[in-house]
């Protein structure tokens, strides 16, 4: 099985390596990670076989590496994913990914189409009122936007 | 207070209400004063408004302060496609305070942040309503000597009701005991049950009135509307349920107060007008006292009968 998946998507010398990106999340990932303008090598893989997931993805970056605010955007799209950071071939880190301690700005949309944030060209603000099921409360409308409802921007 | 703007009530602590309310007792005894000769306050309502505009605008007049603005946003450069950013940075410039009304949530947050000068919100759709709910703090003051440990009854749309909603989070500070009169459907939300769990206030919830009303020392209610109801017959059944009438009221506390917002519909029957527990358009006129401390707090300024 571990040579079938290195044939999929080759290896990197250095760079991130995310894995176990639920298969149907992973072109969200790419674009609130902005991977779609960055200008490294890099391979995506997606519909690959898991165990766990069924069906995943996976994205080699090379000599790029995160900030933790970028990698905890991927949070809020999903918490199965894994981080590694890649030196020469080996795994040197494993980062966590997890939802942002206090404030998600400008990343999620407001659920509230009242909302001033949907109107007027304002960097959305939110204050992550329960963590575990991600729940966000939008710092100008003070309404919860949900797991189930949480839309991305950009 | 000095120079903040007043978004939500949350923004206000205990000490800053009370010192409010204080204020209003002084505005209420000399409602005629010469504090803001040299202020111009920008009212701002970007959808109609009766009593909240009409009595900031009293409250700015009273203390000789001048007034600009409009009542409706048809006849400004927001039908011209203006953003509220362009809108609110321009009249900052022009005037020393922002008062304003918009339909869009959040949009009184927003123009607190880009604005120069503070802004007062007088209602960002169904969310805030800050001045609102001091009004209502001072008429409970003042009804009742006090606002600790009194038994406070909800009565109506207690879901979508933004008054009952910021009351209950003020009144949270003092010790009340809440009941809440509804249709299932209008309910109060578990948000704030839980919020209410979480201080250890106690609450009850009825769907009619009963005669546990004579523990009543305030009365709020709250206008049941028709568009709530995805069935208009259960609408028609439901109306009269929550209709307040002298009848209910015979066995009453006598130091009980009916509160109400304002615009009423016909949650409160005309007969009750009469009635020596109607307080509802004494409250509207406290509006005017209440708004005159907002102002003179922001404004940094003491009201000329104040001794301390």
């Amino acid at each position: 099985m571990e040579n079938e998946k290195k044939l999929l998507v080759s290896a990197i010398r250095n760079g991130t390596v995310i894995d176990h990106i639920p298969a149907k999340d992973l072109f969200k990932v790419i674009s609130i990670l902005g991977l779609d303008t960055i200008d490294v090598p890099m391979t995506f893989g997606t519909n690959l076989e898991s165990q766990k997931l069924g069906k995943k993805g996976v994205i080699k970056i090379s000599d790029k590496y995160f900030e933790d605010n970028d990698l905890n955007k991927i949070a809020l799209i999903t918490t199965e994913a894994r981080l590694n950071v890649i030196k020469d071939f080996k795994v040197s880190e494993k980062r966590e990914i997890k939802v942002p301690d206090k404030y998600v700005v400008g990343i999620a949309k407001c659920v509230n189409p009242k909302c001033v944030t949907n109107h007027e060209n304002i960097q959305t603000k939110f204050t992550v009122f329960d963590a575990e099921n991600l729940s966000l409360k939008c710092e100008y409308c003070e309404k919860i936007t949900d797991k189930k409802h949480l839309k991305i921007i950009k | 207070m000095k120079n903040k703007s007043l978004v939500s009530i949350t923004d206000y602590s205990k000490e800053n209400i009370a010192e409010i309310l204080r204020m209003a007792k002084l505005f209420e005894e000399k409602p005629n004063q010469r504090i803001l000769e040299d202020k111009v306050v920008a009212s701002l309502f970007f959808e109609p408004s009766t009593r909240t505009r009409l009595s900031f605008e009293s409250a700015v007049n009273r203390l000789s302060g001048r007034v600009v603005g409009f009542s409706e946003s048809g006849s400004t450069s927001v039908s011209k496609g203006e953003s509220l950013k362009d809108t609110i940075k321009t009249i900052a410039t022009y005037t020393d305070l922002i008062v304003m009304r918009h339909p869009l949530e959040g949009s009184a947050k927003y123009a607190s942040e880009i604005s120069d000068v503070p802004v007062v919100n007088a209602g960002d759709g169904a969310n805030q309503h800050p001045t609102q709910t001091l009004l209502d703090l001072y008429s409970i003051y003042k009804t009742q000597g006090k606002l600790d440990n009194l038994n406070i009854f909800l009565v109506g749309d207690l879901k979508y009701g933004r008054t009952v909603h910021s009351l209950l989070m003020a009144m949270s500070n003092y010790n009340p005991t809440f009941h809440f009169i509804s249709h299932p459907r209008l309910a109060m939300p578990d948000e704030y049950k839980m919020f209410l769990n979480s201080k250890n206030i106690k609450f009850f919830e009825h769907e009619d009135f009963t005669e546990i009303i004579n523990q009543a020392d305030i009365m709020y209610m709250t206008r049941v509307q028709k568009e709530r109801f995805s069935d208009p017959i259960e609408y028609e059944k439901t109306k009269d349920t929550y209709v307040l009438k002298n009848d209910i009221l015979v066995n009453t506390k006598t130091n009980l107060k009916i509160l109400h917002p304002l615009p009423r519909v016909n949650e409160i029957s005309d007969e009750v007008d009469d009635n020596k527990k109607a307080y509802y358009f004494e409250q509207a006129k406290n509006g005017v006292y209440t708004r005159q401390a907002i102002l003179a707090a922001i404004f940094g300024l003491k009201p000329e009968n104040d001794i301390n």
